[in-house]
């Protein structure tokens, strides 16, 4: 039989911990998707319906380039929108394409019951080691955790270092260093010292800080060639960046149920994918008094579009600007740029004023 | 010599500028169409504004550039301010204007509602993906109905019947337009419909979930139009106010943040002879291709951008 090499779509810097995983403690080869390009996006869109989401063109992409990288085995993850019928119809797109390959479907799989993921590994590793993965999934996530928590210090501080460029190197390395990991305490320990090393990092903050928080879909807020790397660049011009929205608060430590209570006033049913979280954030930032809000999504992503009129009424309710955006495989880079410096001449303004 | 800013606004279908003194008083303005060629355009700008102005008394010692080849035509004079043109149109009307609470723009391309809460801008939205309702659309069906687009509103006016014409889509309003002319509706009645058209498809798309409080300021290409201001008072139920120079908003806008900058360089006229020209290239450093444009001035290149990273950096020798 020929040796088995996973791929999983590009998403965020997750691809380090989930390379962990997959060579760690399902003891397969893990190819890496090259990072999304144009290209990506263009393959994607090819042999895409038109109207499907970003993030399943995105996805496609990768999975072809890493079909060309020599990956054999695509797996795809389940969700709670459209995301969940996803994996069944890029296999399909990639069959008719003429790409042999195994395609194992996390759908199938339930986060409520981690025994199916178990079922669904089996398929990429008949002989696996149920103590071996235990391990090696408790440092996985550990290692996600330790992502998120290093890229929150790089968003809220970027914007105000000394010298131009620092942080991102350090992270950069040490992401790179990551790779090198063998245990949980491997991960912690590089995790500390590199902590330490972005703390170091001179910063010169302004006396009153702008805050803003990103709000939106999944996929398009983590991904940060999909979003036109927004993120960064709202950040660099001075402003301190919050963003809930990652998989360590999404996934691993979800607070469905208080959200649920926070946004009673405004939302009475469960709408959906990423919408609750999305209000939620919107409305406990707005209570803070941050300068203002970005929400973005994929262009027709319904959840997020059921979000939209809520955070309107917060924005007129807490008097909170909010900026949407919506991407998809040809948004106008000269447009974004146009909407985000009025944003930021807006909320400074604002500040000024106050 | 007296200090003068100039203000460039370079948009789809238009190029708007204006100069003005230390009291935002302008001396000179000028209006034509951007044909495709925004270089030309502001060489044609900037020759009729040169005769407009005792160049004896002033001297322009700064330029602020806005609308869509803001960055381009920025590079080109040497602009001290490049800026977004809601921030550029806020600032201009806000100079003429203090009180007002709601700035409704309709160009040639895009349309935008700017709120304005103690003179600073507290929340805006720009049409995005669709040009229905835009300068672009009217001209269009102008030319369908066989009047000028300039003729546009005083036919509106005439209309005692406003015709429904579906205001979701462009393609949708042109067939909906077809349909009721065949079927023997009167030409104003149409005319009068397409006005409202716009005004509901702006307040659908734009001004959607937003207060339109007022005082309610119209500009863009589009203010020129009496039918559509028309129609956007029935829609608001309060006045709307047409500056006489309402399609200069943007221009003014960026001198005044021009002279606010105090970045100051002589601006010269002479530029006008000089040759300018741009050459896009694909970056072939990685997958992402990402497209470079190059400025050059009589052959020389003064500045690039377009690179989404360091590789993509083309160095410029001073």
């Amino acid at each position: 039989m020929e040796k088995c090499k996973v791929s999983f779509p590009r998403f965020g810097n997750y691809h380090i911990p989930l390379e962990f995983l997959f060579t760690k403690g399902l003891g397969v080869e893990y190819i890496t998707p090259p990072p999304s390009t144009k290209r990506t996006l263009e393959l994607g869109a090819k042999y895409s319906p038109d109207y499907v989401c970003s993030p399943f063109k995105f996805n496609l992409g990768n999975y072809i380039e890493a079909i060309e990288a020599g990956a054999n085995t695509l797996v795809q993850t389940g969700g709670t929108c459209r995301l969940g019928y996803y994996g069944e119809l890029q296999e399909q797109i990639l069959n008719d394409l003429g790409y042999h390959v195994k395609f194992v479907n996390m759908s199938k799989a339930s986060y409520s019951n981690p025994l199916t993921f178990y079922n669904e590994f089996k398929k990429i590793n008949p002989n696996l080691n149920l103590q071996k993965v235990t391990s090696a999934l408790i440092a996985t996530l550990k290692m996600v955790e330790c992502i998120d928590e290093i890229d929150d210090f790089v968003r809220q501080n970027v914007g105000f270092e000394v010298k131009d460029g620092e942080m991102e190197k350090i992270q950069d390395e040490y992401l790179e260093t990551l790779k090198t990991a063998e245990t949980k305490k491997d991960i912690e320990k590089i995790t500390k010292n590199y902590k330490k090393k972005l703390k170091d990092v001179k910063v010169k903050k302004p006396k009153k800080l702008m805050k803003v928080g990103i709000v939106g879909e999944y996929y398009t807020i983590m991904e940060p060639f999909s979003n036109h790397f927004i993120e960064k660049e709202l950040a660099k011009k001075g402003i301190v960046i919050y963003r809930w929205m990652n998989v360590t608060n999404s996934i691993l430590h979800n607070t469905g149920k208080e959200q649920k209570k926070t946004i009673k006033p405004y939302v009475k049913y469960y709408m959906g994918a990423t919408s609750m979280a999305t209000v939620c954030k919107t409305l406990e930032w707005a209570k803070e008094g941050f300068d203002g809000i970005v929400h973005v999504k994929s262009f027709g992503c319904t959840p997020e579009i059921d979000a939209m009129p809520v955070l309107q009424k917060i924005s007129n309710d807490y008097k909170i600007p909010i900026l949407y955006f919506s991407f998809d495989s040809q948004t106008s880079e000269t447009g974004i740029q146009t909407r985000l410096e009025a944003f930021y001449d807006m909320i400074m303004m604002r500040k000024e004023k106050k | 010599m007296k200090k003068a800013y100039l203000g460039i606004d370079i948009g789809s279908i238009s190029t708007k500028g204006v100069i003005i003194d230390e009291d935002n008083k302008i001396l000179a303005s000028e209006y034509l169409w951007t044909e495709g060629n925004p270089i030309d355009a502001v060489k044609r700008l900037l020759k009729a504004l040169e005769t407009q102005f005792k160049k004896k008394t002033y001297q322009i010692v700064s330029v602020g550039t806005t609308g869509s080849a803001r960055k381009l035509i920025g590079a080109m004079v040497g602009a001290s301010v490049v800026k977004n043109e809601i921030t550029a149109h806020a600032i201009g009307t806000t100079s003429l204007y203090p009180d007002v609470r709601t700035i409704l723009e309709i160009g040639g391309q895009d349309s935008k509602i700017i709120l304005i809460e103690d003179g600073i801008v507290v929340d805006y939205a720009m049409n995005t993906l669709c040009a229905a309702g835009t300068g672009s659309f009217l001209s269009s069906q102008a030319k369908r109905l066989g009047v000028e687009v300039e003729e546009f509103g005083k036919i509106a006016l005439q209309s005692k019947k406003p015709t429904n014409i579906a205001a979701r889509c462009t393609v949708f309003a042109e067939s909906d337009l077809v349909h009721k002319a065949q079927i023997g509706h009167k030409k104003e009645d149409i005319i009068a419909g397409l006005c409202k058209a716009v005004v509901t498809n702006y307040l659908n798309n734009v001004g959607k979930g937003k207060k339109i409080l007022p005082p309610i300021v119209f500009q863009g290409g589009v203010s020129k139009n009496i039918g559509v201001t028309k129609a956007f008072e029935e829609a608001t139920g309060h006045d709307v106010i047409v500056d006489p120079n309402s399609h200069l908003m943007g221009a003014l806008g960026v001198a005044i943040l021009a002279k606010k900058s105090k970045v100051e360089n002589d601006f010269s006229f002479d530029i006008t002879d000089m040759e300018f020209s741009t050459i896009g290239v694909e970056c072939q450093k990685c997958a992402n291709h990402c497209e470079i444009i190059c400025v050059y001035r009589d052959k020389k290149m003064i500045d690039s951008w377009g690179n989404r990273c360091e590789n993509g950096a083309i160095p410029i020798k001073k």
